[in-house]
């Protein structure tokens, strides 16, 4: 592999003082090019990660390289060819979006003569042209992000890193930056690092997907194999009397094994069962359903099989264990 | 980039964000002037007392808001750096190739042009209101000189406890210490005319006397080496201790490899 653009981390620990490990022990590596998706619940470790890798924060072990150079040697040389987007869209609320580029610009020593055509093709390509000179404080959440990408790209990064770039932003911004990303990738041949909490997001966007918890990654691959990898579809049953939640569970349990944590009776199945053989048991039992579904394998159920938890699951426990968490 | 260009462009942002918002730029232009009109009036009794330098309280008290303009600068730069802290858009600037001492000198340099119009804007109205400057014009370049140092050193004040603290709200609440130093010292009579004798030895022991001092020669003595060099001897050295500290800081915030 061509170091120039890709991201190579080996045996990567922060640990923070009086607090857990944050990360701990990671190995990774992308390929110049490639869309990394890093999914995992909130304190997972993946922001840390992120700050790790773009040198906002020293590792207190291991070893880590972004476009071929050492993130704690070589500090500046690696914020130089990164472009990144932080969890929060830190922006100056009595700038302007051109205000913000500028400084930006002239802070990534991009040409004075270039600056002003740059700031405007950026404008126009995430669609705030027209609000290029309000302050923004009155921007949207995703007029924020738009921007907070545009400042990540100012200076033509080779590698780009963005933390839970879409978090909070509603479907129709969510789309319009997973196209964006795409876009550099494809056109630009950026190298994109990017975080998310979605399931959908890393299935729609990642060429790979590393998953971490608790500062590990637990599995890691397209997210294509990494479904093969559970291979099983499962069967989930909602019950139209909750009396019968047990009965169903029971029948179901002939046919695979359990899926404890989700809100639905549910089943992996076994090998060679179909669905029909389900409904005749079901029917046998005299058991009625409001719904019945059969799913392919997603990347919550790699989750699942790799932690035991699901990743709405993980999170609801990060809220309750705040001593865990990003930075 | 120079370190220059870079300084350059966090003065500019600095300056930008200054003038959009009236609220850091009104009342340290206004409040220092209202007091300045409330203790004329009330204190102009005192220029009998005798052994008074002045016959006029304006004159004598003028040296004032230059000192408290240069309080309100500490808290400005203060709680901008802690905002710029708290929502991240300090990680956002040492995610550029921005060294830190720049990134230090930088936001120090908006404090100083807002430091410069405040000493502008407050000898425009000494002028206006008729006080005579004994030392002249080249006297006039030297308080607007004395204004840019005080304005950096007490801005490098508010930019160490920015750093250290990481709260706006933490700077504000050493606003009111401030000002406890600005009024336990010489800024309404000369120290040897403090009848109370614990307050004119804290007057006496208080750096920000000799501040007011310095400017108030310049005004109403003409060139009193001695008591330039005292103001400029303790805000020189106020400003290299406050801008080791921020540097010291500043380091320990940012800890970018």
């Amino acid at each position: 592999m061509s170091a120039a653009n890709g991201i190579e981390v080996v045996g990567l620990v922060r640990e923070y003082r009086k607090g857990p490990r944050a990360v701990d022990g990671i190995d990774l590596s992308v390929a110049p090019g490639e869309i990394y998706g890093f999914l995992g619940p909130n304190g997972a470790g993946k922001s840390t990660t992120v700050h790790v890798l773009t040198t906002l924060l020293p590792p207190t072990a291991g070893t880590a390289r972004v476009g071929g150079f050492d993130v704690v040697k070589e500090g500046p040389k690696v914020r130089s060819i990164i472009g990144v987007a932080l969890q929060e869209a830190a922006l100056d609320p009595l700038l302007t979006a051109r205000d913000h580029l500028r400084l930006q610009a002239t802070l990534q020593s991009v040409p004075k003569s270039e600056r002003r055509a740059r700031a405007d093709e950026l404008l126009e390509r995430v669609g705030l042209a027209d609000a290029a000179d309000r302050k923004v404080q009155g921007y949207s959440g995703g007029m924020k992000r738009r921007l907070d990408l545009a400042l990540a790209l100012v200076h033509r990064p080779r590698i780009l890193f963005l933390d839970e770039p879409t978090t909070g932003l509603d479907p129709q911004s969510r789309t319009a930056l997973w196209e964006e990303v795409a876009r550099l990738r494809r056109e630009d041949g950026v190298t994109v690092f990017l975080t998310t909490q979605y399931l959908e997001e890393a299935d729609v966007l990642a060429d790979r997907v590393g998953i971490i918890d608790h500062g590990r990654i637990v599995a890691e691959g397209s997210p294509a194999a990494l479904k093969d990898e559970i291979g099983r579809p499962s069967v989930h049953a909602i019950p139209c009397d909750e009396r019968d939640r047990e009965a169903i569970a029971r029948v179901l349990g002939r046919f695979g094994e359990p899926l404890g944590s989700t809100r639905d009776v549910a089943v992996r199945l076994r090998e060679g069962v179909g669905l029909a053989d389900i409904v005749r048991a079901l029917d046998a039992e005299g058991l009625t359903l409001l719904d019945l579904e059969l799913r392919a394998p997603t990347l919550d159920d790699v989750f699942l099989a790799k932690t035991g938890r699901t990743l709405e699951g993980a999170a609801e426990e990060a809220e309750v264990e705040p001593g865990r968490g990003g930075v | 980039m120079s370190a220059w260009a870079q300084i350059g462009a966090i003065v500019r942002r600095s300056v930008t964000r200054t003038a959009r918002q009236p609220a850091s730029i009104i009342p340290p232009l206004v409040f220092p002037v209202a007091l300045l009109a409330v203790n004329a009036g009330g204190l102009r009794a005192s220029t009998e007392l005798p052994g008074f330098p002045t016959t006029s309280f304006l004159a004598f008290a003028l040296a004032v808001p230059f000192i408290q303009g240069a309080l309100f600068s500490t808290m400005n730069a203060g709680t901008d750096l802690a905002r710029d802290i708290q929502t991240g858009f300090l990680n956002r600037l040492s995610l550029t190739s921005l060294r830190d001492w720049p990134l230090l000198l930088g936001q120090l340099g908006g404090v100083v042009v807002l430091g410069t119009v405040q000493a502008v804007f407050y000898l425009t109205v000494g002028l206006v209101v008729g006080v005579r400057f004994e030392s002249g014009v080249p006297g006039i370049l030297v308080l607007l000189l004395f204004g840019v140092i005080i304005a950096l050193a007490f801005g490098a004040v508010g930019a160490w406890l920015a750093f250290r603290t990481g709260s706006g709200e933490a700077i504000q609440a050493f606003f009111p210490v401030f000002f406890v130093f600005l009024f336990i010292s010489s800024m309404n009579a000369p120290r040897n005319l403090i009848g109370v004798d614990w307050f004119r030895i804290a007057a006496t022991l208080n750096p920000v006397s000799y501040m007011i001092e310095a400017v108030r020669s310049l005004i109403i003595t003409g060139w009193d080496w001695q008591a330039l060099g005292l103001g400029f001897g303790f805000v020189t050295a106020i400003g290299v201790a406050a801008f080791a500290l921020a540097a010291r800081a500043m380091r320990t915030r940012l800890t970018r490899t």
